[in-house]
């Protein structure tokens, strides 16, 4: 075993005043001229090894949001003014008012790279992070929801990269007990080399009990507790260390690469709950990114601005560690808490009773007004010596900010003249059949449950609804059923074609799915994955995409809660399409109220298609998969006409008019059809509109549409209900459940068990054997 | 060689959350003394006469470690 670095060679302050010339590693650490420099400025001298570290990490893009932080200030200066948000942008994660006392916290983020890396492990330790986000506010996490996207289904890579990625996803939450209720599964060449892993973790508190990170009270103890800390995922700063370890002559390879321990969050879940519930927390704050510099940082900045830590007392799994290896490490299930001293043994007594390890590794302290002008003091020690005196502002806030350059990418002109009209249709009856065929067989419209049966659904008995349903639906109260339903979409075809309309379109799509279950739609969280931010074309995908989902969150009235940014999503110099994934929250006042999407016991109800149908192809699933065609134009938005859209679904789930209910995106009303036939396994026979052109009634995207199935009394209501929100119907024919035929008059027929032998089969010959 | 043992172990470095597992459960069942635990995979390969030791470290890199996170050793004769 090799030892740490001998006391002579400790990088103290003392010794960083003395030696303001040593040269350091800053630029391998990812840190440019002037940054170091004002480090350098802030500090009134070089900092230390340990300075570095933290300095390095935490003005990382990744912590620091120093190219996206110009542009996100929109979400704050533009959010709806709403009684509902209880805690906004800037903590661990929004948390909403959803009545009778209770509160619930969601947010989505992103582990593209590391599941890249170790597809298992990086999917699974992405579960873990955002679970402990929404447990460090004070909630009971309840359901997760997993958007994936990978590049060619068919390609050898994804071959590799998805069966991992799906089971660490499953392993991890199924472990925990979480529910996966929901998500996505997109492929595109763009993803080929970097997938992309977002998660989404839902959390119910009641109001009254929000946590927050902030580090209060001068004399209260700052505790560690969780799992050891160890030289997980520590990346980059192994260029400090590597030193120690050319010395021993045995440089180990450091893997940036974290291992979680699903049963070790479970009892950090709810020993933290019973700390909560005991109110022996002032403070609390997960340990993900950056670890230990971020904690210690963000908690004391948001307090009084002072700190002590000691690292000699932090827990570790190896006793070798170096300092700023300590600071730096990301080792899951660690959660650092701030406790007045006389609950501290009560504090121990829960851990214990949890077996869950907890180190006292410092204290608050009192700031001069001097020092809390200049951002705080934390000072960190390490074997008797002091190796870190900070302002932890500077670190957890006053980082680079950048006004990157941006610019309309050079072929984005060529691209939308590319209108997909000119592309050839189908005519005949034989054509449109191959065409339906072949599009719910693709591997972006074909069944998904190869996936998500390997994610336990149920469990916790609170799912009303779950994938493949429009959106994951919680009871949260088991007496008066009030729930939340959480829906996540995104499209990046779109988003290529135009960022601003795209972003919009990934909103609605979350917006009407989880209308379409009853609920409203009440706040949001993002997942703003992106190539380079260096690049200006792929600056100004993201300027434009945020631009549009503010403007988007302002027009509908549901502000951003939070959320997450991944940018260098690329592989070479080819960035990924523009993907911002949009998670919508709705309060349903009774999920027994909830409105299914299949037409299983709906016999003999009138299909009513609501919204507008226009001939819009562009960025379409039938262009792509039939043409291998991506151009012309998105489908138009219209906010006014989707909130409308949702305040019909709304009221006609809560007055009970509804037997289904499904919304319309990806393969339009073609592939809605087939899903709600599917699900529940009832046949229908469709009439359309005398002079409709069946290509774009059947394949156009068009968005701000849903199809609804009420039952034939119901129908007169319901079409009285549309008049008066202004939402266009069409009568499109009826619900025949012991037909086993999908019927579309003088177009197709076809047999529901064709249907799903083609929708059914593609995931399992891909991905099976 | 027809006998080779391949042994996978998690790096010095991973978190090994089954050795933790069993390191807890070592004092409940009246073991004291253990100070820590580290477990792994050992693979045994009946392989003909010819085959090379750059082939086994070949299939023990594809499939039996993950290098990613574990480091194997190769047994031979």
């Amino acid at each position: 075993m090799t030892t740490g670095t001998s006391a002579s060679a400790l990088d103290t302050v003392a010794r960083a005043t003395n030696t303001p010339d040593e040269p350091q590693p800053y630029a391998e650490l990812g840190l440019r001229d002037d940054e170091y420099d004002r480090i350098r400025q802030i500090l009134g001298r070089r900092p230390t090894a340990a300075e570095l570290t933290m300095y390095s990490v935490m003005w990382s893009e990744h912590c620091s949001y120093k190219s996206s932080k110009v542009h996100l200030r929109q979400f704050g200066e533009k959010a709806p003014a709403s009684d509902a948000l209880l805690v906004g942008i800037g903590e661990n994660a929004g948390v909403v008012d959803i009545g009778d006392g209770w509160a619930v916290t969601f947010k989505i983020e992103s582990h593209n790279h590391p599941s890249y890396v170790e597809p298992y492990q990086g999917a699974a330790t992405g579960v873990g992070g955002i679970v402990r986000d929404i447990l460090a506010m004070g909630a009971r996490p309840v359901a997760v929801l997993d958007p994936l996207r990978f590049g060619p289904a068919d390609a050898a890579d994804t071959r590799r990269v998805l069966p991992g990625v799906v089971a660490g996803v499953g392993g991890y939450g199924n472990c925990l007990g979480l529910p996966n209720v929901g998500g996505e599964l997109v492929f595109d060449p763009s993803y080929a080399g970097n997938p992309l892993v977002n998660a989404l973790c839902v959390g119910v508190l009641k109001a009254d009990r929000i946590m927050l990170a902030h580090a209060s009270g001068v004399g209260n103890k700052v505790i560690l507790f969780g799992a050891r800390t160890g030289r997980d995922g520590i990346g980059g700063v192994s260029v400090l260390a590597s030193a120690t370890f050319d010395d021993s002559g045995a440089p180990a390879k450091r893997p940036s690469v974290q291992v979680g321990d699903p049963f070790a969050e479970k009892v950090l879940i709810e020993c933290c709950l019973e700390l909560y519930d005991a109110g022996l927390v002032v403070g609390i704050q997960d340990l993900g990114g950056a670890g230990l510099s971020c904690a210690t940082s963000e908690l004391a900045s948001a307090g009084e601005g002072g700190m002590v830590v000691d690292l000699d007392r932090v827990h570790l799994r190896e006793p070798s560690m170096s300092a700023e290896e300590i600071l730096a490490s990301e080792s899951q299930e660690r959660m650092c808490a701030v406790v007045a001293p006389e609950h501290v043994a009560a504090f121990f007594a829960v851990c214990a009773r949890w077996d869950v390890d907890a180190r006292v590794i410092g204290e608050v302290t009192a700031v001069s007004p001097e020092e809390a002008s200049r951002g705080g003091r934390l000072v960190v020690t390490w074997h008797g010596e002091t190796i870190v005196d900070v302002p932890p502002r500077t670190v957890a806030h006053e980082g680079p900010v950048y006004q990157r350059p941006f610019a309309r990418p050079a072929d984005q002109d060529a691209l939308v003249a590319d209108d997909p009209a000119r592309l050839p249709r189908p005519a005949t009856g034989a054509e449109f059949r191959a065409t339906l065929l072949a599009l719910v067989a693709s591997p972006n419209l074909c069944d998904k449950s190869w996936v998500t049966d390997q994610y336990d659904r149920y469990v916790q008995g609170n799912t009303a609804l779950a994938q493949p349903e429009n959106a994951g639906v919680i009871r949260v109260d088991e007496v008066s059923g009030l729930g939340v339903a959480v829906a996540c979409d995104g499209n990046g075809r779109y988003c290529r074609l135009d960022p601003y309309a795209g972003a919009q379109l990934a909103l609605a799509e979350a917006y009407r799915n989880v209308a379409s279950t009853g609920a409203r739609p009440v706040a949001i969280t993002n997942c703003l994955n992106f190539g380079s931010p260096e690049d200006p074309g792929v600056m100004w995908q993201f300027e434009r995409t945020v631009t549009g989902l503010a403007d988007g969150c302002q027009a509908l009235g549901t502000p951003v809660t939070g959320g997450n940014v991944s940018f260098y999503n690329s592989t070479g110099d080819t960035a990924i399409l523009p993907t911002p994934v949009v998670g919508v929250l709705g309060v349903l006042p009774d999920v027994r109220r909830r409105t299914p999407m299949g037409f299983g016991g709906a016999d003999g109800a009138a299909l009513l298609l609501l919204g507008r149908t226009r001939p819009e192809f562009g960025g379409s699933e039938w262009a792509w998969t039939v043409h291998r065609h991506l151009g012309g134009r998105p489908p138009e938005v219209d906010l006014a006409a989707e909130a409308a859209l949702a305040e019909v679904l709304v009221a006609a789930s809560a007055t009970g008019l509804l037997a289904a209910a499904h919304d319309l995106s990806d393969g339009g009303l073609a592939q809605v059809l087939v899903e709600a036939c599917l699900r529940g396994e009832a046949g229908a026979r469709i009439t359309l509109p005398a002079g409709a052109d069946p290509f774009v009634w059947l394949f156009a995207e068009s968005a701000g549409r849903a199809l609804v199935a009420v039952r034939p009394d119901d129908r007169a209501a319901m079409a009285d209900l549309c008049g008066s929100h202004g939402v266009p119907w069409t009568d499109l024919g009826t619900v025949q459940a012991s037909s086993t035929d999908l019927v579309i008059d003088a177009v197709l027929a076809v047999p529901l068990a064709e249907l799903r032998a083609a929708w059914s089969g593609t995931l399992p010959a891909l991905f099976e054997g | 060689m027809p006998r080779v043992v391949v042994d996978v172990m998690l790096k010095p470095e991973i978190l090994d959350p089954q050795g933790q597992a069993i390191l807890g459960a070592l004092p409940r069942l009246g073991f004291d003394g253990v100070r820590a635990v580290r477990q792994g995979k050992r693979f045994e390969l009946d392989v003909v006469d010819e085959m090379t030791e750059q082939t086994v470290r070949r299939i023990a890199e594809t499939l039996l470690a993950n290098p990613v996170i574990e480091e194997f050793t190769v047994h031979t004769g």
